[in-house]
């Protein structure tokens, strides 16, 4: 009844719009961002979008747009100091550390409405206007189309760098693209699931798609319909509730569908080869 | 150093598979090699021989463009190399894949076509047709379906080898490709090899610390690299002990046994043997 009469609501037709786009973004980028090592950048770039969207409403009381240019400041340095992976995760920790400490400073120079800050942290789906939904819908839609038209040059490049190489594929420069990508979808999906959750989103649902998968086709179509159950799911269970935020049930949905994958391989998996 | 052991009179730049002219390369001051030129005929094999850090696996990495010569010009089928990516192969020194990557060992070997192509679109027939044909070729068809995080070393190795073979490259460069195979998948890839340099005029460069007895029927000319210098030669005049002694500029001793080239340096004990028969055939089997 109560669920009825909600999803005839526009503000609860532009959640389930915002999380479907965003767990369509989040689904693609997710089994890249196991294979190149960058849970960490995630993260990292998420947590700074915190930084930005404290400094955005500030500055011009934009919390997304200064969460974008925040995040994607953060993947730029990030892609062109750290080149290896364990450099990169040094990188990442010491931007980390500054970056939230500015954030906190930034908030307490910040005396309008705190709420608009913490809903950046922990996501506000159900108070997205409508030209945060449209913004949402174009990062959402340069996030997949790129994705798409990259896809195998950089699974190549993430997968074996240097035959990538070469082949004449960009690796470096696609390592960036792709660290930018992440920064958008990473920021999107805050609007979502907050800063805090966003791995959620953006690894868990791929990690459960290679449980049960190696085509790296089928990893991200599976990713995709991970992260849409998981997103659309927490959205139609919170409005449910009534009471409950999103973020809770989308952590949890994701959460469950890994330990369903998980036990599904172990339960119907031949036996594998330890090497 | 710009000594030729072999006095083939200069090929036209055209019809070689590789042509390297003046190429030095230098790492800030230091020299890694110097003044390199020499040419690679269509069908030839030549393994590269060196020590440990004399350079090999950078003089790959400039033939493929990755890698800026301080001077000189190296040309691939004529061409500079961005022209000709797709007629060649590559297999780089060995490193393991990690378990839990999303990909299978024919994809891996599809890379070898598709990799570099951008937009998302199924792989057609023609593409599936060749990767089969290669890993049966490789004999790799048994696991190619399987993650690749989860084969051993030898079976990530032939599939790499896959991925270079698989569009039908003109010139293959190998960087130490047989490190963790066992000998009759070193018989089995060194017959493929040969079969391409009769059929297509496959040209090889095969970078070796140890030329084992299963490549050694194939090897046409040695190059030699060391200290910064370098020497071309069939096999036969190159490794000898007045050649590789006034290369690398100590006394170096080879010994020609009955059935192996060992090739010995007095400033560090360091030896090189070199098999030239089946006796590790007989040894595996």
């Amino acid at each position: 009844m109560q669920l009825n009469f909600f999803l005839q609501q526009a503000f609860a037709q532009h959640a389930l719009i915002a999380a479907t786009l965003i767990a369509i973004a989040c689904g693609l980028i997710g089994s890249f961002v196991i294979t190149r090592g960058l849970a960490f950048a995630v993260h990292g770039t998420s947590e700074l979008a915190f930084t930005g969207a404290a400094a955005g409403l500030l500055v011009a009381n934009n919390p997304l747009a200064g969460a974008l240019i925040g995040a994607v400041l953060v993947a730029i340095v990030i892609g062109v100091l750290g080149v290896k992976e364990r450099e990169r995760d040094a990188t990442i920790g010491v931007i980390l550390a500054f970056g939230l400490g500015m954030g906190v400073l930034l908030l307490s120079l910040y005396h309008g409405f705190a709420t608009q800050a913490t809903s950046i942290l922990f996501g506000n789906i159900f108070g997205v206007s409508t030209t945060q939904l449209a913004i949402l819908v174009v990062l959402s839609l340069v996030v997949s189309v790129t994705m798409l038209v990259l896809y195998r040059p950089l699974l190549f490049a993430s997968i074996d760098p240097e035959a990538a190489a070469a082949r004449g594929v960009p690796v470096w420069g696609l390592g960036i693209i792709f660290l930018i990508i992440l920064a958008l979808t990473v920021t999107s999906a805050a609007q979502v699931v907050g800063t805090i959750l966003v791995l959620s989103l953006a690894i868990t649902p791929a990690a459960s798609a290679l449980q049960l998968a190696a085509n790296p086709r089928t990893v991200s179509v599976l990713s995709v319909l991970f992260a849409l159950i998981a997103a659309d799911g927490g959205v139609v269970a919170s409005l449910a509730s009534g009471t409950v935020k999103v973020s809770v049930f989308v952590a949890a949905i994701s959460f469950i569908i890994y330990v369903l994958a998980r036990s599904g391989r172990v339960l119907f998996a031949p036996v594998r080869k330890q090497s | 150093m710009t000594e030729h052991m072999n006095n083939q009179p200069s090929t036209d730049h055209t019809q070689s598979a590789l042509s390297i002219q003046q190429a030095t390369l230098k790492n800030g001051e230091k020299v890694i090699w110097e003044n390199v030129s020499f040419d690679v005929k269509p069908g030839e094999f030549i393994a590269i021989l060196g020590p440990n850090g004399s350079g090999k696996t950078t003089l790959l990495k400039s033939i493929l463009g990755l890698l800026e010569l301080s001077s000189g010009t190296i040309t691939v089928l004529g061409k500079p190399i961005d022209q000709v990516r797709n007629q060649i192969g590559f297999v780089p020194q060995q490193r393991g894949f990690d378990a839990g990557l999303p990909i299978r060992g024919r994809d891996l070997v599809e890379f070898g076509i598709t990799g570099a192509q951008y937009g998302f679109r199924m792989a057609g027939s023609a593409v599936g047709q060749a990767v089969n044909a290669t890993l049966k070729a490789v004999n790799a068809e048994s696991y190619a379906n399987k993650p690749i995080g989860q084969l051993s070393g030898g079976q990530q190795q032939r599939l790499r080898i896959a991925q270079a073979l698989v569009n039908k490259p003109q010139l293959l460069l190998c960087d130490e490709p047989f490190l963790s195979l066992d000998l009759p998948s070193q018989q089995l890839i060194t017959t493929e090899i040969a079969h391409r340099q009769k059929e297509s005029g496959m040209a090889t460069l095969f970078v070796t610390h140890d030329l084992t007895s299963s490549i050694i029927p194939i090897v046409d000319r040695v190059l030699y690299v060391v200290n910064g210098k370098w020497s071309i030669g069939t096999p036969e005049k190159l490794l000898t002990t007045a050649h590789l002694s006034e290369l690398y500029g100590v006394p170096v001793e080879v010994l020609r046994l009955k059935k192996r080239i060992m090739i010995i340096t007095n400033e560090d004990e360091k030896t090189t043997q070199i098999d030239t028969d089946e006796h590790e055939a007989a040894h595996a089997a």
